[in-house]
C-alpha cells in the first residue's frame, strides 16, 4: 500500500464527501453469524467527532470526484477547478477494513461524482460493497448512495450489500431543481427511490414466509435536502420531507444549511453565514412529526410559511394554541403530554411511568428533569401553585426567553437586527 | 432502642446481595453497606459486622427480586452497583427493600428517591460504556494482536465483552483497565479476564515502535488526515465539538494524539 498516495486522496475525496450530512450507523439488523468482522445489529456509534461538532461514524468518501454534471450548490461540479481524484475499488476495501479493525468507524458511507453514467458509476460502487461482504466478510455497515438514473437492476443488486441507500433530492422545489441543477431530472431521483421503497416491502413480505431471503437494505433508505440555496419557505422544505417520508417510506431526511462553495449569481454569496438556527428548527419539526404525533399542516401552512427561530417549533405551537393548556400532568393521556413544551420523550416515559404510583407535584417532574420554566406555563400538578395568570402569548414567549438560555440566542440577536 | 447496624462485605455483587439476605434474616436495622477498605463511619450507636459471601444466599435474593422487579431494574441495579460511587449500596438496599415490601412491581417508580438515584448512577454507567465501545482505539502490536488500554471513570468491561466480542469475532484484541489493573482477551475462541505486567511506555495512544506493527504509524496517520478533511471549517462549534467530546476522553484518541 502506498501511504503517501492514499493519504493524497483521502484528503480530497473526503473533503469533497463532507456536504453529505447523514452519518447514521443504526437500524441495520446485520448479525456477525459468520465468526467474521463486524457487526451492525445494535445501535449506531459515533466514534468520534469533527470541530464542527458533528459525529464521525462512517468512512465517508467518494469514490472519485470526477463528475459529468455541473450542479451549481456543489463543490464537485465539472465546472469548478478543484483537484480531482479517484480511488481503486481495492484501495477503499483496504481502508475500511484497517480503520474498522482499530475502531475508528461503523462502516462506511460511499458516494461518487457521475463519471461516465449513471450505471457505470453504480457499478464501480456495489463492486466495493460487494468485495467488502463477500471477500472480508465484513458485517459492518455499509450505505451506499444510490446514483440518480442509475437502473432498477443495479438498484437492485446494490440493496442487497448495502444497509442503507439514499438518493440526495438536494433541492427542495422541482423550479429550484430546474435552476441549480439543470441537467437533472427530477424522475431520475424518483425512479432509484422507487425502486428501493418496492424491493423493500417485498424483502419484508418474503422474509415473514423464507427466513433465508436475502436481506436488502435493512436500514431503509434516507435522502438530503440542502436549506437556504434556492429561497424555499420552511413550508416548501417540511412538505416536501413530509411526502418522502409517507411517500417512500424513507427511514430519514437530512437538512444541510447549504455551505457557499461557489460565487453563482443564482447562490448566495461566498461569504453569507451557514443557517445553523434555522437548519436546528427544521430538525426539531421533522422530529415533531416522527416521534411526537404531530401534523406538519399543524406546524407549518398558509398563515406559518416559517418556523419561529427565536422559540422551539412545539413552544411556538403551544403558544398558537393556548385554549388547550393547562393541562393536568397526572391525568392528560398521553398524546397530549407529549405536545407540552419543556417535555421531550423520555420525560413523557417517565411521567407514565412514575404517575401509576403516586400524584406528581413539581418536586417529582423537576427530579425528572422536564424543562421546568417552559413546560410550567402549561400544565397543573398536584399542588396548589401554578401559574393561574393568562397572560398574553406574546408576553408569555417574552418570559419564557428571559428565563432560559439557548444556544444560539446570539445568533437570533444579530439575525433580528437585520430585519 | 433497635440495633443499628453497619455492614461490611467483600466489594462483589455476591457480596452486597449476601447483606441485603443477612438484612432480612437478622431483622437487621441496615444505616450502612460498605466495601472493603471504605472509610469507617462516625456511627455511635451501630455495630458493625462483617458478611461472608456465600453465592447461594445471593442467589436467592436475585430470584424473589426477579419475580418482583422488570429486566430494566434488575440491569439498573446491576449497572449501578459497577458505578463503584460511594454510598451506592444503601441506595440499592432501599430500592430493594421497596420493591420486596411491595406486591406491585415498583422498580420504574421514579419518584421514589432510591429508584431514581439507582436509575441514575445506570444512566451514567451505561453512558461510559457507550463511551468506551465509541472511544477506544486498538492498535495493532508486533505480535498481531489489537490492543487498546483505557481509564474508565466506571468498572465497564463486564459490560463491553460481548460488544468486542460480536464484532471483533476473527481478530485476537485486548481491552486492558489501567485504572483496576485487569483486562479481557479475545483469543479468537473464548474471552479470559487477564491481568498483565504493562511498560508503562506502551501507553494509551501512540505507535511505540518497540511494541507495534510497522503499519500502525500508517493508519493513525491515514485516520488523523481523515479526521481533518471531513471537518467543515464555516460550521466551526467548538462548543458542541467538546460537549460530544469531553476532554478527558482525548487521550484515548488517536486523532487527537498523532504527532505531527
Amino acid at each position: 500500500m502506498d501511504y503517501e498516495r492514499i493519504k493524497e486522496k483521502l484528503s480530497i475525496l473526503a473533503d469533497a464527501a463532507k456536504y453529505d450530512v447523514s452519518c447514521s450507523s443504526s437500524g441495520s439488523k446485520r448479525k456477525n453469524t459468520t465468526n467474521g468482522l463486524g457487526d451492525s445489529s445494535g445501535m449506531g456509534i459515533c466514534h468520534s467527532y469533527t470541530e464542527d461538532g458533528r459525529c464521525v461514524s462512517l468512512l465517508k468518501i467518494l469514490l472519485t470526484n470526477h463528475c459529468i454534471f455541473d450542479c451549481a450548490y456543489c463543490v464537485t461540479r465539472k465546472s469548478n477547478e478543484v483537484k480531482r481524484a479517484a480511488f481503486k475499488v481495492q484501495e477503499v476495501v483496504d481502508l475500511t477494513i484497517h480503520f474498522y479493525r482499530r475502531n475508528y468507524i461503523e462502516g462506511l458511507f460511499l458516494s461518487s461524482g457521475i463519471f461516465k453514467d449513471a450505471d457505470y458509476t453504480m457499478e464501480r460502487l456495489i463492486q466495493v460493497a460487494k468485495k467488502l461482504r463477500l471477500e472480508e466478510n465484513f458485517n459492518g455497515y455499509i450505505h451506499l448512495k444510490s446514483i440518480p438514473g442509475g437502473s432498477d437492476e443495479l438498484m437492485r443488486e446494490a440493496g442487497l450489500y448495502a444497509d442503507r441507500l439514499s438518493v440526495n433530492i438536494e433541492i427542495p422545489t422541482k423550479s429550484g431543481l430546474k435552476l441549480l441543477a439543470p441537467d437533472k431530472k427530477h424522475e431520475d431521483f424518483m425512479k432509484p427511490m422507487e425502486k428501493v421503497k418496492n424491493e423493500i416491502i417485498q424483502y419484508k413480505q418474503e422474509s415473514r414466509l423464507i427466513k433465508s431471503t436475502p436481506k436488502y437494505a435493512p436500514a431503509g433508505q434516507s435522502t438530503q435536502m440542502i436549506i437556504g440555496a434556492s429561497g424555499e419557505s420552511d413550508r416548501d422544505i417540511m412538505y416536501s420531507a413530509n411526502f418522502f417520508y409517507k411517500k417512500y417510506n424513507m427511514k430519514r431526511v437530512y437538512y444541510s444549511g447549504y455551505v457557499p462553495v461557489a460565487e453563482d449569481p443564482r447562490l448566495p454569496a461566498l461569504n453569507s453565514q451557514v443557517p445553523l438556527l434555522r437548519e436546528n428548527r427544521l430538525y426539531q419539526t421533522d422530529w415533531l412529526l416522527r416521534f411526537y404525533g404531530f401534523d406538519i399542516r399543524e406546524l407549518l401552512n398558509e398563515q406559518h410559511l416559517n418556523l419561529d427561530l427565536e422559540v422551539d417549533p412545539k413552544l411556538s405551537w403551544a403558544l398558537r394554541n393556548r385554549h388547550l393548556f393547562p393541562v393536568n400532568i397526572n391525568r392528560v393521556e398521553k398524546q397530549l403530554l407529549l405536545r407540552i413544551p419543556g417535555i421531550g420523550l423520555k420525560s413523557v416515559n417517565k411521567i407514565l411511568q412514575a404517575r401509576k404510583f403516586r400524584k406528581l407535584n413539581w418536586e417529582h417532574l423537576k427530579n425528572i428533569g422536564i424543562a421546568m420554566n417552559r413546560a410550567k406555563h402549561f400544565i397543573t400538578c398536584d399542588s396548589r401553585e401554578f401559574e393561574v395568570k393568562e397572560p398574553s402569548s406574546e408576553y408569555l414567549k417574552n418570559v419564557i426567553l428571559k428565563t432560559s438560555s439557548g444556544k444560539f440566542r446570539k445568533e437570533i440577536g444579530t439575525q433580528l437586527s437585520l430585519f | 432502642m433497635e440495633q443499628q447496624a453497619v455492614l461490611t462485605y467483600d466489594g462483589t455483587l455476591e457480596g452486597f446481595l449476601c447483606c441485603v439476605f443477612t438484612a432480612y434474616e437478622e431483622k437487621l436495622k441496615v444505616v450502612d453497606v460498605k466495601p472493603p477498605g471504605a472509610q469507617p463511619g462516625q456511627q455511635l450507636f451501630s455495630e458493625s459486622k462483617e458478611v461472608i459471601t456465600e453465592p447461594e444466599k445471593a442467589k436467592r435474593v436475585w430470584r424473589s427480586m426477579k419475580k418482583k422487579a422488570s429486566p430494566a431494574g434488575l440491569r439498573d441495579l446491576k449497572w449501578a452497583f459497577l458505578s463503584e460511587i460511594s454510598g451506592m449500596e444503601m441506595h440499592m438496599f432501599s430500592m430493594i427493600r421497596y420493591i420486596l415490601a411491595e406486591n406491585v412491581p415498583v422498580d420504574r417508580d421514579f419518584s421514589h428517591p432510591a429508584v431514581l438515584k439507582v436509575a441514575q448512577a445506570a444512566k451514567k454507567v451505561g453512558r461510559e460504556k457507550h463511551r468506551m465501545e465509541a472511544f477506544v482505539r486498538f492498535r495493532l502490536t508486533k505480535e498481531q494482536v489489537y490492543f487498546a488500554a483505557i481509564e474508565p471513570d466506571f468498572n465497564v468491561l463486564p459490560l463491553i465483552k460481548s460488544h468486542f466480542k460480536n464484532r471483533y469475532a476473527d481478530q485476537k484484541w485486548i481491552i486492558y483497565d489501567l485504572k483496576r489493573n485487569f483486562g479481557i482477551a479475545w483469543d479468537l475462541s473464548e474471552i479470559n479476564y487477564i491481568t498483565l505486567d504493562l511498560d508503562p511506555a506502551i501507553g494509551i495512544s501512540g505507535s511505540p515502535e518497540a511494541f507495534f506493527h510497522t503499519s500502525e504509524i500508517a493508519f493513525q496517520q491515514l485516520w488523523d488526515q481523515y479526521f481533518t478533511s471531513t471537518n467543515i471549517k464555516s460550521r466551526a462549534n467548538s462548543k458542541l465539538h467538546v460537549q460530544h467530546l469531553p476532554k478527558r476522553y482525548w487521550k484515548y484518541l488517536t486523532e487527537k494524539n498523532l504527532q505531527k
